[in-house]
């Protein structure tokens, strides 16, 4: 049942046999991948962990952007946020991974609450460059304040104790690559569940017609705000993640570079599916991988066709097709589809 | 006093440019609600003409005219090929549409020009001070003013006194009864981008010497002219000059007093202003 939620305008009710094998099938996918590449990537899988933490990135914009409808192009201020406190934490207080990973994510989240009170009474283009200027001044921010941030340089010397005090990080990166997968599959967790709940549909009524729902006795502002400063929570954990596993925190964190990165993984693979987030993150860092090594400003060029390219052919993402072709299979199986 | 005039001035000629750069701006997100967020791509091909050509020796004026040509030019092929697509889609799809172009923009420009900072050189008397009685004053910084004055008192007459000004506030005040009336709102539309890109090109070339141009021109003062359109109200060109002047002079002030801050100013300023008065200066007709 959950997943007509999440494709809406997928033909009615399905077999319920074979749908239900099927959603559970899509369900396991994933993480059975990620499993997979754990044992079989060797020497690519930082450049796994990177993708585990641009998922539960795009995630995090799914939720303010998709279900919400918030266009924002600040998402890079919780990220980089979530990044330098957890890294200045790491440098100047402790070591431990547990209190980095909470630290920069509370902190993101009172800042997107903060930020948050204070936009989310405008909407549209306001709201759009509301967003934009913050994310400016707190570049501004980390620019000057460079005997804490390291300024243009970036913040060096973040160490890592062991997680939980058992696991060590390894030089081959395995410790953070499965430690990134757990904080993401929990992330993943709370997000499915608010997408599904009442309040995610209430999320869903506010994108579509916000006077409606208004009419109907939905605290609109209180919800939003709720969702941006969630938003923000998960945002700032992926930084917190970015932080202590590169061990580094540069500012172009808190680039609209990245904010645009970002909303192509999320468009890319679909919005509004929280699977989506998966499907364009790993795609786009696999790519990025490639041309990023021949030049870096022929990357941000193809970046740009991207964006204009799903916009102008695919705007529902690379997850449309999936679902165009479990129709097909439930079709095949003989399902209520099949008419 | 002398120093309060100096500000004064030197606010005036960077809210002039801002204002050039960013009518373009306000006519396209007034009348079609596209936000556009590749607006300072045209100014800065615009400066990138100007540059190369003076470079080669060519005349500052007619160089100036080729960025402007030039801008309108490319404002006018996107307009066809890419934002007419756009006018039915959601503002989720504009803005990831307009901002991925801004990243082909600074891409392309990066790859054939590099990452260095361009400048449009400037003729010998425009490059030597004038002595204004009670101060000496760069000729650069009177000569944007101005070129600002004298483009927005032709801008007001030609919207406020043309029919195709006329038609243009009709369609930018309602657009679907505009088109009733057997106003062509789609030739009108393609008409002001090339003619808001033509300036924003002309921005981008005189007030080089002010918003220094470089690769990532586009990106670095979006949140300015997006702040002179907003703060104006949509699709208010009375607004956004106003706007403009006021943030020229509040981020002087700011660059003078508090250089430090001078960011933090600006858009603290902004952001009470919005709070204050969320449709901007001068509020568009619909909700005021």
């Amino acid at each position: 049942m959950t997943d007509r939620a999440a494709a809406p305008g997928l033909a009615a009710v399905r077999a319920p046999a074979a749908g239900r094998w099927l959603a559970w099938a899509g369900h396991v996918t994933p993480w059975v991948i990620a499993i997979i590449v754990f044992f079989t990537a060797g020497g690519y899988l930082s450049l796994g962990t990177n993708a585990l933490i641009m998922i539960l990135f795009a995630m995090s914009l799914d939720l303010a952007l998709g279900y919400a409808g918030i266009v924002t192009l600040g998402q890079a201020a919780f990220f980089g946020i979530g990044a330098y406190a957890a890294g200045i934490l790491a440098v100047n207080v402790t070591a431990d991974p547990t209190a980095g990973l909470v630290f920069g994510t509370v902190v993101a989240a009172l800042f997107g609450l903060f930020t948050g009170a204070l936009i989310l009474h405008t909407r549209g283009v306001t709201l759009l460059m509301m967003t934009l200027a913050i994310l400016t001044l707190l570049f501004e921010v980390a620019n000057q304040a460079g005997s804490l941030t390291g300024g243009d340089d970036g913040l060096h010397g973040i160490r890592m104790d062991r997680v939980l005090g058992l696991f060590r990080f390894d030089l081959w990166g395995k410790t953070a690559y499965l430690y990134t997968l757990v904080v993401l599959f929990g992330w993943f967790l709370v997000a499915w569940r608010v997408v599904r709940s009442p309040f995610g549909r209430s999320l869903d009524g506010i994108r579509q017609n916000p006077k409606r729902m208004r009419a109907i006795g939905t605290p609109v502002w209180w919800r939003l705000l709720a969702v941006y400063s969630l938003s923000a929570a998960m945002a700032g954990t992926a930084g917190a993640l970015s932080a202590q596993t590169t061990q580094f925190v540069g500012l172009n964190t808190l680039g609209v570079f990245l904010s645009g990165i970002v909303a192509v993984m999320l468009v890319l693979g679909g919005t509004r599916r929280i699977y989506g987030a998966f499907v364009g993150a790993v795609i786009y860092v696999v790519v990025q991988d490639y041309a990023s090594k021949i030049n870096p400003y022929y990357w941000m060029f193809i970046v740009g066709a991207m964006l204009i390219a799903v916009v102008l052919f695919l705007e529902s993402g690379l997850m449309s097709l999936v679902d165009a072709a479990r129709q097909r299979i439930e079709r095949a199986l003989g399902g209520p589809g099949a008419r | 006093m002398s120093f309060g005039l100096t500000i004064l001035l030197d606010g005036l000629a960077f809210g002039m440019i801002l204002f050039l750069i960013s009518v373009g701006l306000t006519i396209t997100m007034g009348l079609m609600r596209v936000v556009n967020l590749a607006h300072g791509a045209f100014a800065m091909v615009g400066g990138y003409v100007a540059a190369v050509l003076t470079a080669d020796g060519v005349n500052y004026f007619l160089a100036v005219l080729a960025g402007m040509i030039a801008a309108g030019i490319a404002g006018g092929v996107c307009e066809v090929t890419l934002y007419r697509p756009l006018y039915r889609k959601g503002e989720l799809a504009q803005v990831l549409l307009t901002i991925g172009l801004a990243f082909v923009a600074i891409a392309a420009l990066t790859l054939v020009f590099g990452t260095n900072y361009k400048t449009v050189a400037l003729p010998d008397y425009l490059e030597s001070p004038v002595d204004l009685g009670f101060r000496v004053y760069p000729a650069y910084r009177l000569f944007l003013i101005a070129v600002g004055l004298a483009l927005a008192a032709v801008l007001w007459v030609v919207i406020d006194g043309s029919l195709f000004g006329a038609r243009l506030r009709a369609a930018v005040d309602n657009r679907k009864m505009a088109i009733s009336v057997g106003i062509d709102v789609n030739w009108l539309f393609t008409i002001t981008f090339v003619g808001g890109s033509a300036l924003a090109g002309l921005g981008g070339a005189i007030g080089a010497g002010m918003l220094p141009l470089e690769a990532f021109y586009p990106l670095r003062y979006l949140v300015l002219f997006l702040v002179v359109v907003i703060v104006g109200g949509e699709g208010s060109f009375k607004g956004s000059f106003l706007a403009a002047l006021a943030l020229g002079i509040i981020d002087t002030l700011g660059k003078y007093f508090l250089p430090e801050f001078a960011a933090f100013v600006l858009y603290s300023v902004v952001i009470l202003l919005l709070l204050w008065r969320p449709h901007g200066l001068v509020p568009p007709k619909a909700v005021a």
